[in-house]
Formats: structure tokens, C-alpha cells, sequence
């Protein structure tokens, strides 16, 4: 299987990557050569294996119900990004640029 | 030719877990904003989900109940999309391999003008678990949008059901028994205005026979009035643009309230575009059959089942069995009550029966006509099961009518206090006292000599007259029945 430039561009829209054609064409000859290899994994016969959705054949560990964590907003919020030199937060909240649905 | 309206629901549980799905920060309703964001919910690098094990056991209940497959092997999910209540840039779902698999809600419709009601079986596909995104605040903050994060990683229980819904009402039955369902086996709080109970609705019509329509999801409802709002507004959208020649094309719409219409919120085909791979973080889930057979040990007595003793113990109707089993606040009141009336109570005997229907039919007719008239939910009932069953047992005992049960009903309603002090402070014990009866009856009978002669002459529809005549000298008070029977007995000679 083979990429077209539009298929980059449509991968790259959805990861809300910017990128220049030049890039386009970089990323488009990448990934076909992942494809080539997926299309060498896909040739190997598989039938009677069972399929694993991970690579460890373990079961995930569960946590007890029970409050571990304390309020460390003051810390968190001094990372939020910057913005004049100072983190973009307000009454407790995060600020990003206004989402209009 | 006719329009069928498809509807499949799919309801967002939140779970009444302590913590969040994949970490131990606080999932309390209220908080302060991002006091309970951990570092998890905030998604900083280099953190892992821990799967909380309280979460998983919810899904299992809810399986069970349902009568549904649990997969004893289970795959989380990354849900890809852009949005900044989601920090991670994905949420963690659950996608070709959910908890819950082929589950079935017995759902009662009830009556509407001529229908009758009638009961369904919808069948749910799946039930999977998730994490809750976070709220964006669109108030003054300067052309931004504020983001709390407190309810990032609550775990959700997302239900889906098959398109087995043919009009609002029984969607509206079926988002009504899943809410009962859910609350009465404790796994989510039902609260609608705080958002623990949210509903998504596929709306599509067909002529009758064909294939499926295309659809459309209308998102977000948090109330069943809204639900059927839009459902209603939606499928006449929908007969109105096909009748009109034109053509329903997929889309995510929202129901405005305010207006009573839905429209369109995005087009599906580039928002869908979620790109779901297995979680590399999140091992796959074991669920064995000694936790599943050690948390069905935990479950109550499920609605439907507790509808069947009903009727088969209690001699109720299955329409009674069902209303009275529609919450389980209801549930509890109906047999708090019962039990109150009878401290032994034994149901094999035909009394057991009889006040059982006394009860269900106070709860089903004033009760809940009151309930509704003062805008309350059963849980806010002024009136105790115990003041009910006080009550229903000098209505059982023929210390009073049922026109003087109304009255102390009137009474504990709105003023409280109990039948028994109620019935001595109105005067509303009847006169059961056979002389007392005898003596009234005879002189209703000499003095209305004429009156006798004609009933005597086989005018019969006379008797309701002096029913009147001595229920009016009595003031309301005599037994009815024994002034029935005394009645009968004189005026025949």
C-alpha cells in the first residue's frame, strides 16, 4: 500500500500537525515504508493464533477504591503554559484559547 | 403511508465509585475547581492509569443484572480527538473488546389516551468502561475558556442499546428503567442535573419494513422530558425534509430547550475519525468467575423480580407490580408500609393479600397524585410508611371510610401527626356499632313511610336515597357496609 500526499495531510490535520509540503513529501515516503513492512507482518500466517491486544500476556492490576491523591493545584498550575511571563490560569481554572462548538 | 421512528440510546452512567478510573484523586461532586485534577487527570508526561478495581465491579453488577455477557477478558482503548477538556489528547474507552456484552431491559410503557400499556424487551449491546472528560467554562475570562479538571477521569459506564425503540415514549421507558436500574443495584447516582445520568439518542424513521434509515444522534439530553422533546422534534425533522424529497444526512445534533428544536453540531465523517488502538499503557482486564459469582452475591432483589413476587405473594396486578417497582424508593416505601401493617406478616393468607392491595392502591393513586401535584419525589414524601400504614390499618380494621381515609391522608399531608390521633381529634371513626346502625336505620324507615311502600313495590334504585338519608344522619360516619347490609335487611320487611 502506498500514501498519497492527501492522506498525510488528512493524518496531520487529525494530530493537528502543521506541516509544510516539503515535510508532506518527507512523511509521505516514511510512512509508506512502515507500510511495506506492515504489508511483510500481514503476509506471515496467523490463523489459530489468538490475537493480543498487548505485547506482555499479563492482566492489568486493579487499584483499591480508595483516595490516595491530595490537592496539589497550587503546584500543577505554576507548569500551565505561560503567557507574559505568567501561567494562564484564573479562579482555579485553566485558560486555553476560547473553544466555540 | 406511515413513518416508523427507530430509536437506540446511549447512556452515560457515571459510577459511584470514591476515586477515578485510573487514579486515586476524589471523584466528590462540587470540589472547588482542579482540586481534585491529579497528576493523571491533568495528564502530566510520564504518568500511567491504575484501573480502579470499585469501577470494574460496577460494570460487572450491571451485567449481571442485565443478564449479559461479561467478558471475561476486556481491552481498553485510546479514542482519539482534539478537544481541552481532554488533556491527553485521547480518552481511554473501550472499543472491540467492552466489559458487558448482550444484556435485555424488560421495559413497562405506560398507558397514553386509548393504548394500553404494554412491556418491551430492549436489548442492550454493550456496556463499556471510560473516563469522563473535564468541563470548559465559557465565562469572562478574557477571550479565553476556562477548564476544570475535576471531572476528568471520573469512570462512566457507557450503555448502548440496540434500535429497538419505536417512539419517544419508549425511549422514555427504557432511559426511566435503565435510571431505576442503575440506582437501585447502586452503581451510579442518577443525578441528571449534575450529569451522572446523561443520554445520547440515534433518531432515524424508515417506512415500516425497510432497512434503517440514516441517522442522526442527538447528544447530550439530561432530562426525559428533553429526551422525548427531541426525539419527537427530531423524527417529524426527519419525516418532514423525506417527505419534502429531501435526503437525512449523519450528524451529531443538540437539542435546544429554550427552542424545543435540535440542529446540527458537527458532520460526522472528519469528528469521527477517532483512530481507537489498544491502550499500550493499560493490560487487558481478567474478569474471573469467582469475582463475577462473589459480586452477584451483592446484587438485591432485581426490579423485575421483585414485580414477579409481587404478583405471585401479594396477589398484586402486573401493571400495580410494575409501578410499584418503577424506583426503588417506591419499592421500599410499598413494603416499609406493608410491614408496619402487619407485624408478622404472612403472605399465604388472603388478608396478607388484601391489605397489600390497600397499599399499593394509596401508593399508586394519592400518594403519587400528591407527590406529583407538590412537585416531590418519593424520597421527599411528607408521609412516613409507618403514618401510611397506620392509616391503612383502621381502614382495614373499619374504624373508617374511605372517605374519611381521604380526609386523614388530607390531614398527615400537610400537617403531619398520626391516623389514630387524626381520626379521634376529626371524629371520623365510623359507627360500626350495630344498635347504634339499627336504631338510625329505623327511624329513616318510619319516617319515610311512602318512600318505603314504593322501594317495597319494587322500586329498587330508591335505595341509594336512604343510603343517603342515614349516612347524612350519621354525618358521614356510619360503616357502610353494615349500613349496606342493615338497610337491605329492613327495607325488605
Amino acid at each position: 500500500m502506498f500514501l498519497a500526499n492527501a492522506d498525510v495531510r488528512k493524518v496531520a490535520r487529525l494530530a493537528r500537525l502543521a506541516m509544510s509540503e516539503a515535510e508532506i513529501e518527507t512523511a509521505r515516503a516514511q510512512l509508506s515504508g512502515i507500510f511495506a513492512l506492515i504489508a511483510e507482518m500481514q503476509a506471515v500466517d496467523t490463523r489459530g493464533i489468538a490475537p493480543m491486544s498487548h505485547a506482555q500476556d499479563v492482566s492489568q492490576r486493579l487499584r483499591e477504591d480508595a483516595v490516595t491523591e491530595t490537592n496539589q493545584r497550587e503546584l500543577f498550575q505554576s507548569l500551565a503554559p505561560q503567557y507574559k511571563g505568567s501561567p494562564q490560569v484564573e479562579a482555579g481554572l485553566y485558560l486555553v484559547p476560547q473553544v466555540i462548538e | 403511508m406511515t413513518w416508523e421512528i427507530v430509536i437506540g440510546l446511549e447512556v452515560h452512567t457515571q459510577l459511584s465509585t470514591n476515586t477515578k478510573i485510573f487514579s486515586g484523586a476524589s471523584t466528590a461532586f462540587g470540589a472547588e475547581p482542579n482540586t481534585q485534577a491529579d497528576a493523571v487527570s491533568i495528564a502530566l508526561p510520564g504518568v500511567l492509569p491504575v484501573l480502579n478495581k470499585g469501577a470494574v465491579e460496577r460494570a460487572i453488577k450491571f451485567g449481571l443484572a442485565t443478564g449479559a455477557h461479561i467478558a471475561p477478558r476486556s481491552v481498553f482503548a485510546r479514542k482519539n480527538y482534539f478537544y481541552p477538556d481532554l488533556p491527553k489528547g485521547y480518552q481511554i474507552s473501550q472499543f472491540d473488546l467492552p466489559v458487558v456484552g448482550n444484556g435485555q431491559l424488560i421495559i413497562l410503557v405506560p398507558a397514553s389516551g386509548t393504548r394500553q400499556a404494554y412491556e418491551k424487551a430492549v436489548r442492550i449491546t454493550r456496556a463499556h468502561l471510560e473516563e469522563d472528560a473535564g468541563k470548559s467554562m465559557h465565562g469572562d475570562f478574557h477571550g479565553m475558556t476556562g477548564i476544570d479538571l475535576n471531572r476528568a477521569g471520573t469512570p462512566l459506564l457507557e450503555i448502548v442499546s440496540e434500535p429497538d425503540m419505536r417512539s419517544a415514549a419508549e425511549a422514555v421507558a427504557y432511559a426511566k428503567a435503565l435510571h431505576t436500574l442503575v440506582r437501585w443495584i447502586g452503581i451510579c447516582d442518577g443525578n441528571m442535573q449534575e450529569g451522572s445520568f446523561r443520554c445520547d439518542a440515534n433518531v432515524s424513521v424508515r417506512r415500516p419494513g425497510e432497512p434503517l434509515g440514516t441517522r442522526r444522534e442527538i447528544k447530550n439530553l439530561n432530562s426525559f422530558r428533553f429526551l422525548e422533546q427531541a426525539i419527537n422534534y427530531e423524527a417529524q425533522w426527519q419525516i418532514g425534509t423525506l417527505e419534502n424529497g429531501g435526503a437525512i444526512h449523519q450528524a451529531t445534533v443538540l437539542f435546544d430547550p429554550d427552542k424545543g428544536e435540535t440542529r446540527m453540531m458537527r458532520s460526522k465523517e472528519d469528528a469521527h475519525d477517532y483512530r481507537y488502538f489498544p491502550d499500550p499503557d493499560l493490560l487487558p482486564l481478567d474478569i474471573s468467575d469467582e469475582w463475577k459469582e462473589q459480586v452477584r452475591t451483592t446484587l438485591p432483589e432485581l426490579p423485575q423480580a421483585k414485580q414477579a413476587r409481587y404478583v405471585s405473594e401479594l396477589g398484586l396486578s402486573i401493571y400495580d407490580a410494575g409501578v410499584l417497582t418503577a424506583s426503588c424508593e417506591m419499592a421500599d416505601f410499598f413494603e416499609t408500609t406493608l410491614a408496619a401493617l402487619s407485624p408478622n406478616p404472612s403472605p399465604a393468607s388472603g388478608r396478607g393479600e388484601q391489605s397489600a392491595k390497600i397499599c399499593a392502591n394509596w401508593l399508586i393513586g394519592e400518594v403519587s397524585a400528591q407527590l406529583n401535584r407538590d412537585n416531590l419525589d418519593m424520597a421527599q414524601c411528607p408521609i412516613t410508611p409507618q403514618q401510611l400504614g397506620g392509616m391503612i390499618r383502621r381502614i382495614a380494621d373499619g374504624t373508617i371510610s374511605n372517605s374519611g381515609a381521604k380526609e386523614v391522608f388530607r390531614a398527615m399531608w400537610t400537617e403531619g401527626g398520626d391516623a389514630d390521633a387524626i381520626i379521634e381529634a376529626k371524629g371520623l371513626k365510623q359507627v360500626s356499632d350495630s344498635g347504634a346502625i339499627e336504631a338510625l336505620v329505623d327511624e329513616i324507615i318510619a319516617a319515610n313511610a311512602d318512600k318505603v311502600a314504593e322501594y317495597r313495590s319494587g322500586k329498587d334504585k330508591l335505595f341509594g336515597f336512604f343510603v343517603g338519608l342515614a349516612m347524612k344522619a350519621s354525618k358521614g360516619k356510619a360503616n357502610p357496609a353494615q349500613l349496606n347490609e342493615v338497610l337491605k335487611r329492613k327495607l325488605s320487611g
